[in-house]
């Protein structure tokens, strides 16, 4: 066991280790906060703590919460407690300046130490975009070459936009009702008895049931996971798909969004920011390469792989938005939608060149995924997007 | 008691656990926190809670999750039929309104569901939560109030305390994010398909007197399965249906009799684009490996 990291004699104990412990996973991402530290350090009185292997499992049935913290456990927990018998000379690190986009950690500590040490920097001369602007003159040289590939998205979208596009957002997702909740709620006429109110309500004239009470089935809203295409021969719409996407995050909150281009990027958590611009600022940091070429096949592949089995289920609306011409083969986009179609959720195409007159999907790409679409429509500008609003009732 | 001594009563009900699962298993006992499996469809979650029960000779309560579940299926539910006959007759009887009241909103009226039926048991029984992220996200919510507390507020009669905390286990196969903070609340495990040898154990532990030689063929060949591209990977549950069909036909070598191999691959493919992607020459392939 000379692998276990050994300890600076000053440090104050076993307490302050497992809390640098604690505060060593929350800098890799975890959402842990005190109660856990405390759940960490009764477990290892249940165990036998002095056996590095039975330390660990204990921790991991503790520290951990799905599947992806389980499988990075085991080496966080080495770079920590296995430190090739390395002497670690601080076991809690200092408050560092709070990182902006920092939200991975939440309990206590939002409520406190990033409060209390925060408040200088969001009045800090650089507007709190600090992540933002450095991709601006800061880095002119670095940035000349890639220019071509990276495009300031901010410079697409302006704030008006993005509000338009919230209130037409807003009112797709409106539109998008699902009409199947199992769930029955009580109303003023429904099909079926409330049976609770209705015999609460008929105590009050001796048990005679007059005033029935009914239930119905409640509308619930869809969840919309928009996929935009941010490929060169895109790059012309750009502007009102990206606004559209802003606009979307903000206006409702259970939305998800996507950039892809050769890769897929996530870009729900960048786009919630609370300041608009920002948020685009922070989404054309994550989409490196925008302007490049297509694979709508193998990012629709990877999104029905990883994300949609989580985020995608039978009451999601996918949304992609693309010209459909794709550098990989047809068969991929074939297979990648027959996927995704299996997990229950209705797609619509918005394709902005459906809107000129004699096209026909031809395109190898477009022609495979046609099959699989629930619709298909042009979308142009914000217009285009609001007049869907009357199709989508009758999805 | 230790998490060996747990592992050791798992087995004994014939249910091999890996020390990662026994000791979150062990711990969720002795902090009296619940437990959140997760991992694919068939690899013993749901077992886990049934074994546990045995194990310690108490009740198992089950709530099985869909989408749609409520509080009148989950927590409780007041005996309508009951309370209307009651009120009509005490309108006979002439009783007042007052009386009436607390007579029919009293504990004879209601109907326990598993929640809540979980909380009042003399002896802490294991409750199973199955498949918890098929259930939506206000059914959660439910389910957080009891976990933190172990009460159940009925606006009608009060709150109902627990008499003993049951033991609660939630199982999950990943198809949708649970919240934050139902997580926090549960230590967790993430249960994965076993290695060769934990499976072999599970094999020799549920199919006794199945041949050493057939036993390990039979494992191989399933470890190798997984390996192909499927739609749907076989969990243990398949496993043992494939031992026993492979033992109630009398094959000796999966090698020996390709045809009777393939018959009994319906027992671990379960869909109809694996059956096709697993030919013949496939499985004879996977067989001969495995031996």
């Amino acid at each position: 066991m000379t692998r276990v990291t050994r300890f600076a004699g000053r440090d104050p104990g076993a307490t302050a280790r497992m809390a640098g412990f604690l505060s060593h996973l929350r800098e890799n991402g975890w959402r842990l906060g005190v109660q856990e530290t405390d759940a960490a350090l009764t477990s290892l009185t249940f165990v036998e703590a002095a056996k590095p292997e039975e330390a660990r499992r204990a921790l991991k049935a503790v520290c951990t919460g799905c599947k992806d913290e389980a499988l990075r456990f085991d080496a966080l927990f080495d770079s920590y407690w296995m430190d090739a018998g390395r002497v670690r000379q601080k076991v809690i690190p200092k408050l560092s300046a709070p990182q902006i986009g920092d939200d991975s950690v939440h309990s206590s500590r939002d409520a406190m130490g990033q409060d209390g040490s925060g408040a200088g920097q969001s009045t800090a001369p650089d507007g709190g975009q600090g992540e933002a602007e450095s991709d601006g003159e800061g880095k002119l040289i670095a940035t000349e070459v890639r220019n071509l590939s990276r495009r300031d998205l901010r410079d697409l979208v302006r704030p008006e936009e993005i509000a338009e596009a919230e209130q037409v957002a807003r009112r797709l997702g409106q539109a998008l009702r699902d009409r199947r909740s199992r769930r029955r709620i009580a109303a003023r006429s429904g099909d079926r008895l409330h049976f609770r109110k209705t015999i609460r309500k008929s105590l009050a004239t001796g048990g005679e049931p007059i005033r029935l009470v009914q239930k119905k089935r409640p509308d619930r809203s869809r969840k919309i996971v928009a996929l935009c295409d941010v490929s060169g021969s895109m790059s012309v719409y750009a502007q009102v798909f990206l606004a559209f996407l802003a606009g979307l995050m903000r206006g409702d909150p259970t939305a998800d969004a996507y950039l892809f281009h050769t890769r897929l990027v996530r870009i729900t958590e960048a786009l919630r920011d609370k300041d608009a611009m920002r948020a685009i600022g922070r989404m054309s940091l994550m989409a490196d390469g925008f302007g490049g070429g297509s694979k709508i096949g193998e990012s629709l592949e990877r999104f029905a792989d990883t994300y949609a089995k989580r985020f995608v289920d039978g009451r999601s609306v996918v949304m992609i938005l693309s010209d459909g011409y794709d550098t990989s083969s047809p068969e991929t986009l074939d297979k990648a939608m027959a996927k995704l179609r299996k997990r229950g959720c209705r797609i619509i195409w918005l394709n902005p060149l459906k809107g000129w007159r004699d096209y026909a999907p031809v395109a190898a790409g477009m022609a495979a995924a046609l099959p699989h679409l629930d619709r298909f429509a042009a979308a142009n500008t914000l217009d285009d997007l609001a007049a869907l609003e009357k199709e989508l009732v009758t999805l | 008691m230790t998490w060996n001594e747990l592992q050791t009563d798992l087995a004994a009900q014939n249910y091999v656990a890996p020390d990662d699962l026994a000791v979150a298993l062990h711990l969720a006992l002795s902090l009296e926190r619940p437990l959140l499996l997760e991992g694919a469809a068939g690899v013993g979650k749901t077992e886990v809670a049934r074994v546990l029960a045995a194990a310690r000779d108490t009740k198992l309560i089950r709530l099985q999750c869909y989408e749609g579940l409520d509080a009148a299926q989950a927590i409780y539910e007041w005996n309508y039929q009951r309370q209307l006959l009651a009120i009509r007759a005490a309108s006979e009887a002439g009783e007042t309104g007052k009386a009436v009241e607390d007579r029919i909103f009293s504990r004879d009226y209601l109907l326990e569901r598993p929640l809540l039926a979980a909380i009042t048991q003399s002896k802490p029984p294991v409750l199973l939560i199955d498949e918890i992220d098929r259930a939506d996200e206000e059914f959660e919510a439910f389910l957080l109030e009891i976990l933190a507390d172990y009460q159940i507020t009925i606006p009608e009669l009060g709150t109902i305390s627990a008499t003993t905390k049951p033991i609660v286990i939630l199982t999950s196969n990943g198809t949708r994010d649970l919240s934050d903070a139902l997580r926090r609340r549960c230590l967790f495990a993430y249960v994965d398909y076993p290695d060769r040898e934990t499976e072999l154990a599970i094999l020799n532990a549920r199919c006794a007197g199945i041949e050493s030689t057939l036993a390990a063929q039979i494992i191989g060949f399933v470890q190798n399965l997984r390996k192909e591209e499927l739609e749907k990977v076989p969990g243990i549950a398949e496993t043992l249906d494939f031992a026993a069909a492979i033992m109630g036909l009398g094959i000796a070598d999966l090698t020996a009799d390709p045809a009777a191999l393939q018959a009994t691959l319906t027992t671990l493919l379960k869909t109809q684009s694996d059956r096709a992607h697993i030919t013949t020459e496939v499985a004879q392939r996977i067989a001969g490996k495995a031996a």
